[in-house]
């Protein structure tokens, strides 16, 4: 983890809190409270979203719900008619109601009572016949309702679902973009500094002049772009070849083997092994915009790695307590470029 | 000048907020005034049985005169009075057979006190929420300072807290937090009230390689001295460290010093040490890399300042708007509410070299700008020489409201105590 840089004035709790928050929104996009991680853990998110869990049958059984026969629904239904109304098991009952039938038609009409009835009983026939048309439908509707709220649940899980990738995805498609972006720059930038030079033998090779960065640069290192071409940096080069006498070869050549020891130590920030190398194993100089080889550590294309990675404040050097800034602390500068 | 001081129990075996707090008080005044302790016999918090025998006794060169208590605690009775005057609808006479309720009820020290009204000039009475307070303020009202040692809990919304709050001649204030709680209860602006806090003997070398050879511990660990309680928030701060450990340094141990009262969870990166005493409490503060405050609740944390005079960063829980606000006021500690916040300031405090040395630095000018003996006892020689100044002028003193008459206070008309500590303002002060 790179070092907070503060004076013990300048300590803002507040600001550091800010930052810490950010950082951590950042990382995992929303900031969920307790309450609302306690709210989703509640409602078992984890077994929904568990494609394992998804009913692959549903739509069979969504068949099979429309399809079922319900239990049969019988009310009872009595056929109304004047036996009905005077008969009896009993004959002597039986006998007597028919006696008296005349002088019961003297107070009212039974006929009409029992046509009526009569009729209604065959509605209430006929109802009975909606009754169970419409509970049967009603019980179809139920199971259905349940295996259509199971469908749209899940297909809302699953759109959740799809909709978090989609974002991962998205953030990693930028990262991915920005990454190479970053490797454009850089190949640009090194393709315009980089000088080949087949016949020259280290020690007549010019010492090259180490531009030390900053040391605030180094503690925080800050994104920044690419260098543009150097077009000085050819020219540059001769020029420092002249001012370096070559009676400081010996003293020269064991710097820049320390230097190539040291490179091959690192193998460079974001560089692969062989970079760095002619294709006759001659050392390449990469220099700087302005002319001086680059530092391995000085290397604007290092500061733009250290940028990119948003989470370098806090993630490297973790396991040790000493983070990468105290390795480059110890690049010593080399004697030759004071 | 004669001053005596009011606190529930005492004892140098006593190690309870308030009741430290009152014996550092008491020892520190001793040096300046004539200082007398007026005290129970109890010594148990929970039942308040009499436990030490009444009458005189020196402690630590401070003479303490102890009362019998009327009646031990019944949990039973005390809990169901809770219950009303915190949860219901309620009468005065309610609070005050709650008040009687959770005791120590003493007569004889209230009538001590009573009789000996002239004998002293002034009367430090510690804790607002006991019936010594009450009752103690209300028979002494011109001479009566409280130290309120207020936290956020429902006593503070009961009827009787803002008579109390304005009935007194000075208010002692641990923290920012508590004087804006207890203003807002009670609106007593009109009484002196001065941030003062408590300050702590600090050894001048603790031995950090004594601790760790002591009890074994290598590497780095962060360190929570006290009560192992889930009110104290340890439950979350075990989890928090357990969820965290994959992001967390390696070798990162966290070590408790304190009783357990809740199950420690049994891991290979967390040490229960058990209760130990002040030099090893000291040495372990000075091993440490930071210390830990998981609680919810303090009215001024005396292990975070003793942390921060050994130049030891605190990382607080931020949901304890005091331990938030020591945090921001000291520039010397983080804060967390979840895990991921957790995780990362302990990160932050454990792995920021340059962080950790400024959070040193600030804590340990933090502590001796406001948390120095010679600090504590000058504001309170300076409260007391104010009141002298007052009581030389003639300044009318307004004492405690007076008592509802025999219907009023029958009245059920006070709302339940949650209800009005809901409505308090949270979180630090920070200006």
């Amino acid at each position: 983890m790179a070092d907070f840089n503060i004076r013990t004035d300048a300590v803002d709790v507040e600001q550091i809190m800010r930052q810490i928050r950010a950082r951590i929104e950042s990382k995992r996009g929303v900031d969920y409270t307790e309450e609302q991680i306690q709210e989703l853990a509640s409602v078992k998110l984890e077994r929904f979203l568990d494609p394992k869990g998804v009913r692959s049958d549903l739509v069979e059984q969504f068949r099979r719900a429309r399809d079922r026969k319900l239990d049969p629904f019988q009310p009872e239904q009595y056929a109304f008619d004047a036996n009905l109304m005077y008969g009896s098991h009993r004959a002597l009952i039986r006998f007597f109601r028919k006696l008296l039938n005349p002088i019961l038609k003297l107070f009212f009409n039974p006929n009409t009572l029992i046509q009526v009835l009569d009729k209604q009983t065959k509605i209430n026939a006929l109802y009975e016949q909606q009754f169970y048309l419409l509970r049967e439908k009603s019980q179809q509707r139920d199971e259905v309702d349940v295996l259509y709220y199971e469908l749209v649940h899940n297909l809302v899980l699953e759109l959740t679902r799809v909709g978090i990738e989609s974002r991962n995805l998205k953030m990693r498609l930028e990262s991915l973009s920005s990454r190479m972006d970053f490797d454009e720059r850089r190949a640009r930038a090194l393709e315009n500094v980089v000088q080949y030079r087949p016949g020259t033998g280290p020690s007549r090779e010019p010492q090259p002049v180490r531009a030390r960065p900053p040391q605030e640069e180094r503690q925080h290192p800050q994104p920044r772009p690419a260098p543009p071409p150097a077009p000085e940096a050819a020219e540059a080069q001769p020029v420092e070849s002249e001012a370096n006498p070559s009676d400081s070869a010996t003293e020269s050549t064991t710097a820049r083997r320390r230097r190539r020891r040291r490179r091959g130590r690192r193998g460079g920030r974001g560089r692969t092994p062989g970079e760095g190398m002619a294709a006759d194993g001659t050392p390449q100089e990469v220099a700087t915009p302005d002319g001086s080889p680059t530092p391995p550590h000085g290397d604007p294309t290092a500061d733009v790695a250290l940028g990119e990675g948003a989470d370098n404040d806090f993630d490297e050097g973790s396991d040790d307590g000493a983070g990468s800034d105290r390795d480059d602390s110890g690049d010593e500068p080399d004697p030759s470029a004071q | 000048m004669k001053l005596a001081v009011v606190v529930q129990r005492y004892g140098a075996d006593i190690n309870g907020g308030a009741e430290l707090h009152a014996r550092y008080v008491a020892e520190h005044l001793s040096q300046h005034a004539e200082v007398h302790v007026l005290t129970t016999c109890a010594r148990d918090y929970v039942t308040w049985r009499d436990d030490y025998p009444p009458g005189m006794e020196m402690v630590n060169g401070v003479p303490v005169r102890r009362f019998r208590v009327d009646h031990p605690r019944d949990p039973h009775v005390f809990g169901r009075w809770s219950d009303r005057v915190f949860n219901h609808t309620h009468s005065h006479l309610d609070e005050l057979r709650w008040l009687d309720a959770e005791g120590p009820k003493s007569t004889p020290l209230l009538r001590h006190l009573r009789s000996a009204n002239a004998a002293y000039d002034y009367v430090f009475f510690f804790s607002y929420r006991y019936y010594h307070s009450y009752h103690g303020t209300k028979a002494l009202p011109s001479r009566a300072i409280l130290v309120p040692t207020a936290e956020r809990d429902e006593a503070i919304g009961l009827g009787l807290s803002p008579r109390i709050f304005r009935g007194v001649r000075a208010v002692m204030y641990n923290s920012p937090e508590e004087k804006r709680l207890i203003q807002t209860v009670s609106g007593n602006h009109a009484v002196p009230g001065v941030v003062v806090g408590i300050g702590s003997e600090i050894p001048s070398r603790p031995q950090a390689e004594r601790f760790r050879q002591k009890y074994g511990i290598t590497g780095r660990f962060a360190l929570y001295v006290g009560r192992i309680d889930q009110n104290k928030g340890c439950k979350e701060l075990f989890s928090f460290f357990l969820n965290g450990l994959p992001a967390l340094p390696k070798g990162l141990q966290l070590v408790l010093i304190g009783k357990e009262v809740l199950p420690i969870p049994d891991h290979p990166r967390i040490r229960h040490l058990g209760f130990l005493g002040d030099q090893d409490k000291f040495d372990a503060l000075a091993a440490a890399d930071l210390l830990v405050m998981p609680s919810y609740y303090e009215s001024l944390s005396m292990v975070a300042l003793e942390a921060w005079a050994i130049g030891k960063p605190v990382l607080a829980n931020g949901k304890c708007e005091v331990l938030r606000g020591q945090c921001v006021r000291s520039q010397a500690g983080l804060y967390y509410e979840t895990q991921a916040e957790f995780t990362e300031t302990l990160r932050a405090i454990s792995e920021s070299r340059g962080l950790n040395a400024a959070f040193s630095e600030n804590g340990r000018r933090f502590f001796h700008q406001h948390y120095a003996w010679p600090v504590i006892e000058q504001k309170y020689l300076d409260v007391l020489s104010q009141l002298k100044e007052d009581d030389a002028r003639g300044a009318s003193v307004p004492g405690m409201d007076p008592e509802p008459g025999w219907f009023a206070k029958r009245r059920k008309e006070l709302r339940p105590a949650n209800d009005v500590l809901a409505e308090l303002p949270f979180g630090p002060v920070l200006n």
